[in-house]
């Protein structure tokens, strides 16, 4: 690779103070160098995969801290950047996509508002100009009727349109990064291939960086490039998308060996043992 | 309406559930037939929309059927169940925050049912329940929000197993777990039905649990039936419908080539 | 098995402690008492609702305990010679006029407001969780008859219902009562209905039905004890609304009736005097308002303490 990597995370440790006084770890020391490439962040509930993609963003929830070596953006240190300096770089330069269209499209305002919003706040050019860009991001997302859905209410669609909509409203501004936080695991598994190919050829087409945090194992090793295994706020493996099954660290091939698949049928679905070691 | 399968222990025939909203009405179920053998693991299969815990939830009997009926061993069943009735067949919820009352520690929950039923031997009674679903005493006088999802799970499977019933619905039991812990609660499944021979029915929107645990799968769309089918074809790959193999598709991860919008 | 590393407590009480907060209780008892103390510990954290708990605690002590805490003095023993006498080492809050002791006055005071709140809250809880739990539960036209006969209730104004008690039955401490209490029983009830309607839609009631439970164990056992910390809540909130009623209540001459102390009653007959004898009326008035600022405290509390955020 001969462009420096995009992104760049050194020692990244987050911890919230518990009432107490204890302090939780909910991520420790991760590590990781991202270019224009699709990264995964694989992980259980509890193993610190969203805090990740949250400290990327700068929205960890307070009480939490992060501290790093290191959080490069693009050579710009993300560690240090004030709410107004945070302000350009959100939407602009680094998207997220969340899980779940219901809880992250404000109900109250029609879908083309929405979308139209966001193009103001990082670009210049008036009401015509954004209204243009925002048909123009959902026919991208493959809605078939954009007019229809520009004029819709946010309770109006199904969990895939919305999930699209989303994927709209974070593009619109052109980001260089994109960080998806389960997007398609509130949704049909047919429906899920669909937004995964949306999301498959933006990506392609805009040479944007992906990270994809989900804890599911299956899409993950067929769409993106490379996997970060996390354990208790840790990376425990680092590998090739394809070689998963290849996998050496015994949690990630615990996870890999547990779950039920239907071509090969398992007699008993093997448990992950837990080693104390893993947390060191 | 004839019972096809004489044997059988559960006979669902012309199923059709309707919920009134206001002025529309919504078709969750339509037409729908199918039987399970005792000791048989039946899968429903479907995604959102398809009416497939409709269904289990009309074999309960918490929602009223609007067409067709049910027969448990042989005797059609009327909305209205008896505490006899109840004892029959038992339900795991999907969500195992909210199948558990969070006010009542374990102990308490699990005496419900042999309260309601005046069964005797209590202590005894809780304590093998416990020890059943891989928990220890220590679990006893804990509330639901001090356990894990998988934890809470196992409490809901051991009070659906304290009355010993012959029939178990799981209304996608481990969607909301992490892919560890729905392995041990599969496995945990997987034994008890070999200890218990429950006939059960599960319900899942995901193919390979359902191939995993059952023997006949049916697979729903919109209400309807699409296909009724044995493991061994689903594994074999041998579909007959075109939504099926959709379906089968799509299980097996993202590709490029065949995802069209 | 050694005490615990803190020397300073004796080792009688570590042991409780450790007790109530063992993360695995041996029995129900044990699991009880621990997430009662839990309940204890967050309060004590909230400074504005000890403060309140505090007061509370303090009003029912000076209603029980009047007596001894008069030190002798009776409420009633009227000294012409030194009526609206200053507050003094003799007497702490002066006299009224007609020489009775203001201090003993007002902590026997203290026992029609507490009799009034303890009445009223014994009679409305209970109503309000039975109406409101069936009425939400069984819906369709039980709950139309009963909603119904809420808002009849709910129509009546308070003040105006008491003066047509205390017309029709004569005044007294148990009219007041009754008045309070049948004009604010509805508030709960509809409370009680709305927590039902949420609470029915959740599996574990649906499991309860799976079961064979009958309605009234559904409703007794299940649903009622998830409505009562909203229906406490709000009890206690309403507590001092209730303190003032009542006090007003005794201002217009209908609630507990001379010579028995109450505090309502000394606002109202210090009126005539207040510029010149102001501890007459003031003190009286003082101890109403810190009663009423001691339940809204330590509802505010409980309400923080429920509230579904925060657990």
């Amino acid at each position: 690779m001969t462009e420096p990597p995009l992104l760049q995370v050194a020692n990244l440790d987050v911890s919230f103070l518990q009432r107490g006084g204890g302090v939780t770890h909910a991520v420790r020391n991760v590590s990781f160098a991202l270019g224009r490439e699709r990264l995964a962040i694989v992980g259980e509930s509890g193993s610190g995969k969203s805090t990740v993609g949250r400290a990327m963003l700068g929205l960890v929830p307070r009480p939490g801290v992060v501290t790093a070596n290191r959080i490069a953006f693009d050579g710009i240190d993300l560690r240090s950047l004030s709410p107004r300096q945070w302000r350009q770089y959100r939407g602009r330069r680094i998207s997220m996509v969340m899980q779940d269209p219901k809880y992250s499209l404000n109900p109250v305002k029609k879908i083309g508002a929405q979308i139209m919003e966001t193009y103001s706040l990082h670009r210049r050019g008036g009401a015509g100009q954004a209204r243009r860009h925002a048909l123009e991001m959902l026919e991208a997302v493959r809605i078939r009727d954009p007019d229809l859905v520009f004029d819709a209410y946010p309770h109006q669609l199904s969990g895939g349109m919305g999930q699209r909509v989303m994927i709209a409203m974070m593009l619109i501004a052109e980001p260089d990064l994109l960080i998806a936080d389960e997007p398609t695991s509130a949704l049909d598994v047919t429906v899920q291939n669909q937004v995964l190919r949306i999301l498959d050829d933006l990506v392609a087409q805009r040479g944007m960086a992906l990270i994809f945090i989900s804890h599911n194992l299956t899409i993950v090793s067929s769409f993106c490039d490379r996997v970060l295994v996390m354990y208790a706020g840790r990376i425990v493996e680092e590998c090739d998308a394809r070689h998963l099954h290849l996998a050496r660290h015994p949690y990630t091939q615990a996870l890999v060996a547990a779950a039920p698949e239907i071509d090969r049928p398992k007699a008993e679905l093997l448990t992950v043992q837990r080693d104390p070691a893993w947390l060191t | 309406m004839r019972l096809e399968n004489i044997g059988a222990m559960i006979e669902v025939s012309g199923l059709g559930v309707t919920f009134r909203a206001g002025r529309r009405s919504i078709a969750a179920v339509s037409g729908l037939s199918f039987s399970v053998a005792p000791g048989e693991t039946f899968g429903i299969v479907g995604e959102s929309g398809s009416g497939k815990s409709t269904v289990l939830k009309a074999i309960a009997g918490l929602v009223p059927p609007s067409l067709g009926s049910i027969a448990i061993a042989g005797r059609i069943v009327a909305m209205r169940r008896s505490k006899a009735d109840r004892r029959q067949m038992q339900f795991v919820f999907q969500d195992p925050y909210g199948s558990l009352h969070p006010r009542h520690t374990i102990h308490q929950a699990l005496r419900e049912p042999l309260a309601i039923h005046g069964l005797d031997e209590a202590e005894r009674r809780i304590a093998d329940a416990i020890a059943e679903v891989g928990l220890g005493r220590e679990h006893f006088f804990r509330y639901p929000h001090e356990l894990s999802g998988g934890q809470r799970q196992r409490v809901a499977i051991a009070r659906a197993l304290i009355l010993a019933p012959p029939i178990l619905l799981l209304d996608e039991p481990t969607s909301a777990l992490d892919v560890s812990i729905q392995a041990e609660i599969l496995n945990l499944l997987a034994k008890l039905r070999r200890d218990r021979q429950l006939t059960s029915i599960l319900v899942s929107h995901d193919l390979a649990v359902v191939a995993h645990l059952c023997d006949r799968i049916a697979v729903l769309q919109g209400g309807k039936l699409v296909e009724l089918l044995d493991v061994a074809r689903l594994r074999g790959g041998d579909l007959r419908e075109a939504y099926t193999r959709q379906l089968l598709q799509a299980s097996r991860g993202y590709s490029r080539d065949d995802s069209a919008s | 098995m050694t005490a615990g590393s803190r020397t300073i407590e004796p080792s009688g009480l570590v042991s409780v402690r450790r007790w109530l907060a063992d993360e695995a209780p041996r029995s129900a008892a044990q699991a009880f008492f621990g997430k009662t103390w839990r309940g204890a510990m967050a309060l004590s954290g909230n400074p504005a609702a000890l403060a309140g708990f505090v007061i509370v605690v303090a009003l029912a002590l000076a209603a029980l305990c009047a007596p001894w805490l008069a030190g002798g003095a009776s409420p009633l023993t009227q000294d012409l010679a030194h009526r609206l006498a200053p507050p003094s080492s003799a007497s702490w809050f002066g006299t009224d006029e007609l020489g009775r002791d203001i201090y003993a006055r007002t902590l026997f005071g203290a026992r029609a407001t507490l009799t009034i709140v303890a009445l009223v809250a014994a009679i409305v809880a209970p109503i309000g969780l039975v109406v409101g739990t069936v009425a939400g539960y069984l819906g369709g036209w039980v709950d139309a008859v009963l909603m119904r006969i809420t808002d009849i209730f709910l129509a009546f104004p308070r003040l105006i219902l008491a003066l047509a008690f205390a017309a029709a039955l004569g005044p007294g401490l148990e009219n007041a009562v009754i008045a309070i209490a049948l004009t604010s029983w509805p508030s709960y009830a509809r409370v009680a209905r709305a927590e039902t309607v949420t609470i029915a839609r959740s599996d574990f009631i649906a499991a309860m039905v799976l079961l064979g439970a009958p309605t009234w164990r559904i409703l007794l056992r299940h649903i009622a004890p998830l409505c009562l910390s909203s229906v406490i809540v709000r009890l206690t909130l309403d507590m001092a609304g209730i303190i003032i009623t009542a006090a007003g209540l005794g201002f217009l001459g209908l609630g507990q009736q001379p010579p028995a102390p109450e505090w309502g009653a000394m606002v109202s007959s210090g009126r005539s005097v207040i510029l010149d004898q102001w501890w007459v009326s003031t003190i009286p008035g003082i101890a109403i308002f810190l009663a009423s600022l001691g339940f809204n405290l330590l509802g505010d509390g409980l309400r923080d303490l429920t509230d579904p955020k925060n657990l």
